[in-house]
């Protein structure tokens, strides 16, 4: 059921600022829900909020981004709590990319199973790119995680991704569930080697 | 790369094999869920006609969104109720065990898990939750996972996992008075900083740790997703085997001995190879209080909020957004600041030895708390709850002016009804101070242990408890 991921290519949204936590990625109170649906709309929310309430505006809210699947942010983004509601309301919003500086893990972790790569840069060369989109909104962006660049107008950046992940996203077997039942036998082979399983009968 | 670090017994212990994309599907011993990150789970369970083959490796309970005043149901929250109903249908389906409310046994799921002694050492446990990395107290290889991920385990009891670095954090000598194991990994992270930690395991070791109780260590542990680590241990040691002994789900005293041998094997050897280490002197760390909005934005409780000038350049937007959310400025003192609410309680400082610490604050105080400051005491579990109520906690929470509530995450993310209103400060025993955690998109939190919780609840204003006649550590 998986399809593989090699290039992605699109316009671009810059979200600035490192450390952005998953709190306010989709704050909690999204979290009442027993499905992934509608999340896209809420993604950033208080953010948005008080940017506007600030006379000012978030990127996500800037009608010249509307149309982007690429995201573009610093370090450390995705970090604090583990929900995957905030992948799935970037992803619902439209992202099917990301470019940063770095990513905390569990949210990295959840954009595998989604099948959203997510390539770093540089600190310099990701503000040099999100300055760029905000100079150019329409500027399309190549996310190739085949050959690990990140490429727009005549820039080409060597990106860095896991070769772990990298083989998943490129053999369509980013979604791990089917191959992990396919190792059910040693799964019960393992299960009788750990002897705390018994109780250490 | 680390070798014979406990982090690499277990690993390979669990590993069960190399995946095509070269990662390892790794068994995982003990699954927790909870009703916010599981019913979508279930949902592609169903999906894909997928059963769960080993419901016994997985427990669940109710804890985020569950209220701390009115538990009756339904619950005044339509979503909130939807979310129980879900949980109670797809344990119940799958045949496994949930511990509700008020079946004795309910609460944060990783005070819940220890105190039930599920968790053990040499484990490998997952949870929909980051401050699975608890866990890591008793010597489990334990981190928090998405959905689609509680999903993997549900159907296969296993997780598609890349390794992990081990950082050796070595903390040697006695605390000082009024400093507490939430000070040690406070100041930890102030010092490693919120993204120093990722890629790697962190094990915390040395005399300062080994000295520490088992809910002490939990608290470190706890917070090492704070510090970026997806996973946080200690090696087991008698104060572990101690802890576990005779508890519910404890092996029993006749395999005791077993048990314990294994424990033993699988703790770091005397001459491990870590990838990094880093070494702290326990005298150096004071009573913690964090002034911004990430754990690492902290500072002594006597030291006044730092410049951007001491943090890396390429965080001064970050520091400068900081002071803005917080209305505080640099060179301001955190001492004395005023608070509006105090929270005491979740899985980082919810356990019945906080509760003790804090109750100790107000015998010590004497007074009550301030009229403008809500102050509200939440046990992390029903055992807790009980266990506090036998000892005659609550009585001393009530006469000095807090609210003695039931078990459950409460507002440490704010799920429930229990929310910070508009640019409140609360002064919180909680892990997070990001913006708009408590509950308020604009609410604002100070991070620090119970007893300096206690004591601003008391005093109105954030304090130094080495002030307070009578305090130890």
């Amino acid at each position: 059921m998986s399809n593989a991921v090699k290039s992605i290519s699109g316009t671009a949204v810059p979200v600035r600022g490192n450390d952005i936590d998953t709190d306010r990625i989709i704050p909690a109170r999204f979290l009442r829900c027993v499905t992934f649906d509608g999340l896209g709309e809420h993604a950033f929310e208080d953010d948005r909020q008080q940017l506007k309430d600030a006379g000012d505006i978030h990127p996500f809210d800037e009608e010249r981004f509307q149309a982007a699947n690429v995201l573009v942010v610093n370090s450390n983004f995705g970090c604090g709590s583990s929900r995957e509601h905030a992948p799935q309301a970037i992803s619902k919003w439209g992202i099917t990319a990301i470019v940063g500086v770095s990513f905390a893990e569990i949210f990295y972790g959840n954009n595998i199973a989604l099948g959203i790569p997510c390539l770093q840069i540089s600190v310099a060369e990701a503000d040099a790119l999100q300055s760029a989109i905000e100079a150019d909104p329409s500027l399309v962006v190549t996310v190739d995680v085949e050959n690990k660049q990140v490429r727009y107008g005549d820039t080409v950046l060597n990106a860095a991704i896991d070769d772990g992940p990298q083989k998943m996203y490129l053999s369509g077997n980013w979604d791990a569930t089917g191959q992990l039942i396919d190792g059910a036998e040693e799964v019960k082979a393992k299960v009788a080697e750990l002897p705390y399983v018994n109780g250490f009968a | 790369m680390s070798e014979r670090t406990l982090f690499d017994k277990v690993w390979n212990l669990h590993s069960v094999r190399t995946l095509p994309s070269g990662q390892t599907q790794l068994f995982i011993g003990l699954h927790m869920i909870h009703e916010v990150t599981s019913p979508q789970a279930f949902a592609m369970l169903r999906e894909r006609g997928l059963t769960v083959p080993y419901p016994e490796r997985t427990v669940a309970t109710v804890d985020h969104i569950v209220p701390t005043e009115d538990q009756s149901r339904p619950y005044a929250d339509g979503l909130a109720e939807e979310m129980m109903v879900a949980i109670e249908n797809n344990t119940s389906e799958n045949k496994i065990t949930l511990h509700n409310v008020g079946n004795g046994k309910q609460g944060v799921v990783h005070i819940v898990a220890p105190e039930l002694g599920l968790t053990q050492p040499g484990m490998t446990v997952a949870c929909g939750d980051s401050h699975t990395a608890t866990h890591g107290a008793f010597g489990a290889i334990a981190f928090g996972i998405g959905t689609s991920q509680v999903r993997d385990v549900l159907a296969t009891q296993t997780l598609a996992m890349s390794g992990l670095k081990v950082r050796k954090i070595q903390v040697d000598g006695e605390l000082n008075p009024g400093v507490t194991a939430k000070d040690v990994i406070l100041h930890i992270i102030r010092v490693l900083g919120v993204k120093g930690g990722v890629g790697f395991a962190y094990e915390f070791n040395g005399s300062t740790i080994h000295n520490m109780s088992m809910e002490e260590r939990m608290t470190v542990c706890n917070m090492a997703i704070e510090g970026g680590a997806r996973c946080g241990y200690i090696n087991p040691d008698q104060t572990t085997f101690d802890y576990i002994k005779g508890r519910e789900h404890a092996p029993s005293d006749a395999n005791f001995d077993k048990a314990v041998a294994w424990w033993q094997s699988i703790a770091s050897d005397s001459d491990a190879i870590y990838d990094d280490v880093v070494e702290f002197n326990a005298a150096d760390i004071a009573p913690t209080v964090t002034w911004g909005i990430t754990p690492a934005m902290a500072i002594a409780v006597d030291e006044n909020i730092p410049a951007t000038s001491d943090f890396p350049a390429d965080d001064e937007a970050l520091i400068k957004e900081a002071y803005d959310y917080m209305s505080l400025d640099a060179g301001q003192p955190i001492k004395g600041l005023g608070i509006d609410v105090a929270f005491i309680g979740s899985c980082t400082n919810g356990r019945i030895s906080d509760l003790r610490a804090a109750a100790e604050v107000c015998k010590q105080h004497g007074g009550t708390v301030v009229d403008s400051v809500k102050a509200f005491v939440v046990p992390g579990s029903e055992q807790v709850k009980k266990e506090a109520e036998a000892e005659g906690l609550h009585e001393v929470f009530l006469k000095h002016g807090f609210e003695w509530r039931e078990a459950g995450c409460s507002m440490c993310l704010a799920m429930n009804p229990d929310k910070l209103q508009g640019r409140q400060i609360s002064a919180s025993t909680s892990n997070r101070n990001f913006k708009g955690r408590q509950g308020s998109s604009t609410g604002r939190t100070l991070l620090m242990s119970p007893a300096m919780v206690a004591l601003a609840a008391l005093n109105g204003s954030v304090s130094d408890v080495r002030e307070l006649e009578g305090v130890s550590a």
